[in-house]
């Protein structure tokens, strides 16, 4: 007994669709009932939600190709102007629409041209007898386009008086699209997250086809119980599974184990999950780097990972410009007298706390300071004579594209351009142990 | 009017670029200018014309010697980045229906390329990378720049245009057929990209089959499609992610493969791409060789050897490293600043002539003019040389010019030779200091050829401290160091250290007879004074034997081992004081040898604040003009007004009072000129001073020393302290 009813669709199909969409059989049921029979006018539009891989543009798509609806897909990241859009959309409605494949790109530049060359194209009869959906995948990206496109799809089946539904896919809630101009409000569904049972009969549906199923699920098992607490994205999962299960089955396949021995499997992988989780999850190490050092059956430790390599080589004079930087960024400008004065006098600290300064200036984050500043802390930390040579600033200007430093205000403004350090109170303390700096001393906040 | 702005202005520009000698294709053009460059006003018995063809045929050779070294570094790198690129989509074409490559998330390759913070050398790693990749993987190497694509719209235009274009380099024949595709106005998006793709490949696979074998066999298939950012901190964020999101959509039909060229360190690919992005990429770390590395190995193959007749003084040389290590790290610019010392030198150096190859030299001598024989006597080098003869001999080399010539061959032989000498005990030297503990006389090979071209390196108290240091070394780390010496002296090319040879391996032969007469004699003594210990049994006798042992141990007789390091460091000593004199001892060495430093230096660090601080604070400086030349500190009246604004602007604080600037102004012009003057002009005179009062004040605005301030009305800020 299938879980959809639906007189239009034999029930064959109605079986198939469900069990290719697995945990999502509440919402396919809702949106079957909306789609009504094929020549029944739907919903104008359809908002989809979501969070990240909750399945949203698999149900959509597998629920519109097994029933053999007549869609097109489109998203909206890849056509990042209206134009690239609105194109996109009528070579794809073409396509559908006659057997002549490849269509000439039809120029099209605004919403009505569009709502026009609409029209024109769904004219066949049978297109005219069933709803066409159109599936906006990454609809956020519309509220970036001109202000009349979002509202635009959102009656777009009165605009062009065909039978056609939008439906739009995004991961973000119908609040933050609204138009304050105000519009028609789309049917909204929401695809909740999968739970962790979800995920275990969702991720265990797809064994290899050597092992038993059983075996698989209980390797998704401990999988999950390593990873659920970091990620629940499916997809993720999915990855990081087909790349640890050769691993796991090692035992089996070296006869050391048999396939129910679940505590001796468990053991061997555990492990080895963990550091799966400090490694390739985080892309510190690539997968295909993973897969090598799992067949070489070598320890990964002797591969570093990206932020293993965080130590950045200097200029000398850059170096210090940097700790300059840093040092006219955390410190207030009135305490530098304090720091690079010989006779400042013996000033306390407590002597000229102002009231919001209390606060450590790390926890409030870099402030912009003057180029004049700059230069003016660079000539008293460094220990010989500095000239102010052309290099020095072109140096300024080569940590700026380095990121290490950014300019605050406009790219333009010449006369007294601002800037803030933006790297962090450990790489800039491996800065100065380099050149013998003791930038502890030298920081208000550790006084 | 304002000669002393517009010279400061001249001078900053002057300092600030680097003008170098266009393409030797161009001059060809021109070929009865050709030598002119340097000769200007002088006349031509000095040779300007050879000069100038000795220049362009030694620069032509160490170019050529530069770009093979550069191939030579890089080629580790690109080697492993050319396996990445292999592997990379190797599964591409094979479609396993596999359930491992079902499962996996298909990621797209990439490749983070750090190659340190010389970006000015970037350039040419790129190019050269996309020249290889073309060569051995691919056609489609496209590469990007952040401020090309400020968009993805235009980062994508950019990559298209790139691929369009790098797809006629392949095949002339289809030059046409492409043409028309870009005049279409192509659509910028991935689909349109992967349609293009799709048919090239299927064309490009005919091709193959038909006739076309050879110059698509080195690529594959399906030859993937290479995307190099080339610096990767500039991107904006948005792009980056949104480029890479939309290609992992494309990625089963184009095999697009990215290259990110890092600056600083691969943490920037997590601080611009969040895990959602990140996740859709594969990767994998490649790095260059650390900018030092480089440098050490051209100061090596450019500097330490005779293979060039050039050579750079000691204070010429640590200008250029400095410039490396204190400012960029660029070893573009070293080769740009050795490049432009070779240019100097020939131009400045009117015996540079003599400047090449032994032979070649000595030919040349022998057409010397007049002129360039009293160049000769002039040396102070030969001077001192002159000095140092007997008189009959000072007054034939003073007046007979064919003697001269005679005697000039001879000191280029000796010159030369003392060259070959140089490199090869440097070297060898360098290998003795290197191993010592906390480097007294530098760790790199530089540092003591710098010490050793300057001065005499034996008087330096550096030197002593290595010596002692040397004498204090052991036996297995003393035999290791030898021989390398003896692979040093071996290797090259000069016949007279057959004699240094044979005693470094006699040397060698003695510490391994040593070890075993050690071990008897250690065991001899032990025995006997053991012995006698036993021996005497009341007590003073052994408290006296006791006490003779304790003396004999502290002023111990030195072992065989000692004497022999004695032996070994005096044999090096001797070695570095007869070989590694300073170059400015030699006689001639000024005709290789280029050592103004100071034109270097101003051309190479330029300081353009300096330049117009000393322009508008001492104009005569520039203009040369005799009435300008003043004491310091006071403020002359016949000074260009801009000069006189200037300096009374100095002694104001950080906003200025335009009125009293003004005053200040007249009275500084009028102090001489206003005294005879009747009052009836004085006030034409003070609209004419006003007058030029404010254009003084706006052409200060105008270089940037003051601005226009609200905070107060009739004032203007300072935007300099303490007036440099």
């Amino acid at each position: 007994m299938p879980n959809f009813e639906h007189p239009e669709y034999p029930e064959a199909t109605l079986l198939h669709l469900e069990s290719m969409v697995p945990c999502r059989e509440s919402q396919v049921s809702s949106l079957l009932s909306v789609f009504g029979k094929r020549q029944h006018f739907s919903f104008p539009s359809i908002f989809i939600y979501g969070h990240t891989s909750s399945g949203k543009t698999y149900v959509i798509q597998t629920v519109l190709e097994t029933l053999e609806l007549p869609h097109l897909f489109v998203n909206c990241i890849e056509c990042f102007t209206s134009r690239l859009l609105l194109e996109e959309i009528l070579t794809q409605l073409q396509n559908l629409s006659s057997e002549k494949k490849h269509g000439s790109r039809v120029p099209c530049d605004t919403f009505n041209d569009f709502v026009r060359l609409f029209k024109q194209e769904t004219i066949t009869q049978d297109l005219q007898n069933q709803t066409v959906y159109i599936v906006l995948d990454k609809a956020e990206q519309l509220r970036e386009m001109e202000a009349n496109v979002l509202p635009g799809f959102l009656r777009l089946q009165e605009f062009t008086d065909r039978n056609v539904t939008v439906i739009f896919l995004s991961e973000i809630v119908w609040e933050l699209f609204r138009p304050n101009t105000g519009c028609l409000e789309p049917f909204t569904l929401y695809f909740p997250d999968y739970s962790i049972g979800h995920l275990q009969k969702i991720l265990s549906h797809y064994h290899p086809p050597e092992y038993s199923a059983d075996f698989y699920a209980a390797y998704i098992n401990i999988l999950l119980g390593v990873f659920y607490t970091v990620c629940r994205d499916l997809k993720e999962l999915r990855h990081l599974a087909a790349l640890n299960f050769t691993k796991y089955c090692e035992p089996v396949v070296r006869g050391e184990a048999s396939e129910r021995d679940t505590r001796r499997l468990w053991k061997n992988i555990e492990s080895h999950l963990k550091k799966a989780m400090q490694t390739v999850y985080l892309r510190e190490i690539s997968s295909s780097q993973w897969e090598k050092i799992q067949q070489d059956d070598g320890e990964p430790g002797h591969l570093k990972g990206l932020s293993a390599h965080a130590h950045v080589e200097l200029p000398y004079y850059s170096k210090f410009l940097l700790i300059a930087a840093y040092l006219a960024s955390y410190n207030p400008a009135r305490t530098d007298k304090r720091f690079f004065l010989k006779h400042h006098g013996k000033i306390k600290k407590t002597n000229f706390l102002k009231k919001h300064e209390k606060t450590s200036n790390h926890l409030l984050g870099p402030k912009p300071f003057p180029l004049d500043r700059l230069l003016a802390i660079l000539y008293s930390i460094v220990d010989n004579k500095v000239a102010p040579t052309a290099n020095i600033f072109s140096q300024i200007t080569s940590l700026v594209t380095l990121q290490l430093l950014t300019l605050v205000g406009h790219d333009d403004q010449l006369d007294g351009p601002k800037y803030k350090c933006t790297v962090s109170l450990d790489f800039i303390r491996a800065i100065a142990r380099t050149v013998n700096f003791d930038i502890i001393k030298y920081l208000y906040d550790f006084l | 009017v304002q000669k002393g702005e517009k010279l400061a202005h001249l001078e900053s520009q002057h300092l600030g670029c680097f003008v170098f000698k266009p393409n030797s294709k161009k001059r060809r053009i021109s070929s009865t200018a050709e030598g002119d460059y340097f000769s200007e006003g002088k006349n031509d018995s000095e040779d300007s014309g050879l000069r100038f063809a000795t220049c362009q045929l030694l620069w032509k050779q160490i170019n050529s010697e530069m770009e093979k070294i550069q191939d030579e570094l890089n080629k580790q790198l690109f080697d492993n980045l050319i396996n990445f690129l292999r592997q990379s989509h190797s599964e591409f074409q094979t479609e396993s229906t596999e359930w491992m490559c079902r499962m996996k998330s298909s990621e797209i390759p990439t490749a983070a390329l750090v190659l340190g913070v010389n970006v000015t050398d970037h350039d040419l790693t790129f190019k050269s990378l996309s020249e290889v990749l073309q060569d051995s993987i691919t056609p489609y190497v496209v590469s990007l720049q952040a401020k090309e694509c400020p968009g993805i719209k235009h980062l994508l235009q950019k990559l298209m245009g790139q691929l369009m274009n790098c797809y006629v380099d392949v095949d002339d024949s289809e030059e046409e057929e492409c043409v028309n595709i870009s005049q279409k106005k192509m659509r910028c998006s991935m689909a349109s990209l992967s349609q293009w793709y799709k048919d090239v490949t299927k064309k490009s696979g005919f091709e193959t089959s038909s006739k076309k074998r050879t110059s698509s066999s080195r690529h594959w298939q399906s030859p993937p499609i290479v995307v190099i950012f080339k610096d990767m901190e500039s991107f904006t964020t948005k792009v980056l992610q949104d480029f890479i999101v939309i290609s992992s959509q494309h990625i089963h039909e184009i095999p697009l493969v990215l290259i990110f060229g890092i600056a600083t360190s691969p943490m920037i690919i997590h601080r611009l791409l969040p895990h959602s992005v990140s996740s859709l990429l594969c990767i994998e770390l490649f790095q260059s060789l650390s900018c030092k590395e480089h440098m050490a190995t051209v100061i090596d193959k450019l500097l330490l050897t005779t293979q060039f007749p050039f050579k750079l003084s000691e204070k010429v040389l640590q200008v250029l490293i400095n410039i490396f290590l204190y400012h960029d790290f660029s070893v573009q610019n070293f080769i740009k600043g050795f490049q432009l010392s070779v240019v100097e030198h020939f131009y400045s150096q009117p015996l540079s002539v003599l400047c090449c190859q032994l032979q070649e030299a000595k030919k040349r001598i022998n057409s010397l003019s007049h002129n360039q024989c009293e160049n000769i006597r002039s040396l102070p080098s030969f001077r001192r040389y002159v000095e140092s003869q007997v008189s009959e001999k000072q007054i034939a080399l003073l007046t007979e010019d064919n003697f001269l010539k005679e005697v000039t061959q001879t000191l280029l032989e000796d010159l030369n030779s003392y060259h070959e000498n140089y490199f090869p005990v440097l070297r060898c030297l360098h290998v003795f200091t290197s191993s010592l503990p906390k480097y007294p006389l530098g760790k790199q090979i530089r540092e003591l050829h710098c010490a050793c071209l300057g001065k005499r390196v034996w008087e330096t108290e550096e030197y002593g401290s290595a010596v002692q240091l040397m004498r204090m070394l052991a036996k297995a780390e003393l035999v290791a160091i030898l021989q390398k010496c003896v692979e040093i002296f071996t290797s090259s090319s000069g016949k007279q250290f057959s004699n240094t040879i044979e005693k470094m391996e006699e040397f060698l032969t003695r510490f391994q007879n040593l070890e075993v007469a050690e071990t008897n004699d250690i065991q001899d003594v032990s025995v006997s004074s053991q012995n006698e210990l036993q021996k005497k049994t009341d007590l003073y006798h052994l408290q006296k034997t006791l006490l003779e042992l304790k003396e004999s141990k502290r002023s111990k007789k030195l072992t065989k081992f000692e004497m022999l390091r004695f032996e070994v460091v005096d044999f090096i000593e001797s070695l570095v004081r007869s070989y590694l004199t300073p170059a400015e001892m030699q006689t001639l060495n000024e005709v290789v040898y280029f050592n103004t430093a100071n034109t270097l230096r101003e051309h190479l660090n330029a300081a353009p604040r300096i330049a117009l601080h000393t322009a508008l604070n001492n104009p005569y400086c520039y203009l040369k003009n005799q009435t300008l030349k003043s004491d310091v500190g006071c403020i002359s009246n016949t000074a260009p007004d801009i000069c006189i604004a200037y300096k009374l602007h100095l002694e104001c604080g950080r906003l200025i009072n335009l009125v009293d600037w003004l005053e200040a102004f007249s009275t500084v012009v009028t102090a001489v000129e206003g005294k005879d003057l009747d009052s009836t002009a004085t006030d034409q005179m003070d609209e004419i001073i006003h007058a030029r009062f404010i254009r003084a004040v706006s052409e200060l605005e105008l270089l940037g020393f003051i601005k226009p301030s609200k905070q107060k009305t009739d004032h203007v800020a300072r935007l300099t302290w303490g007036g440099c």
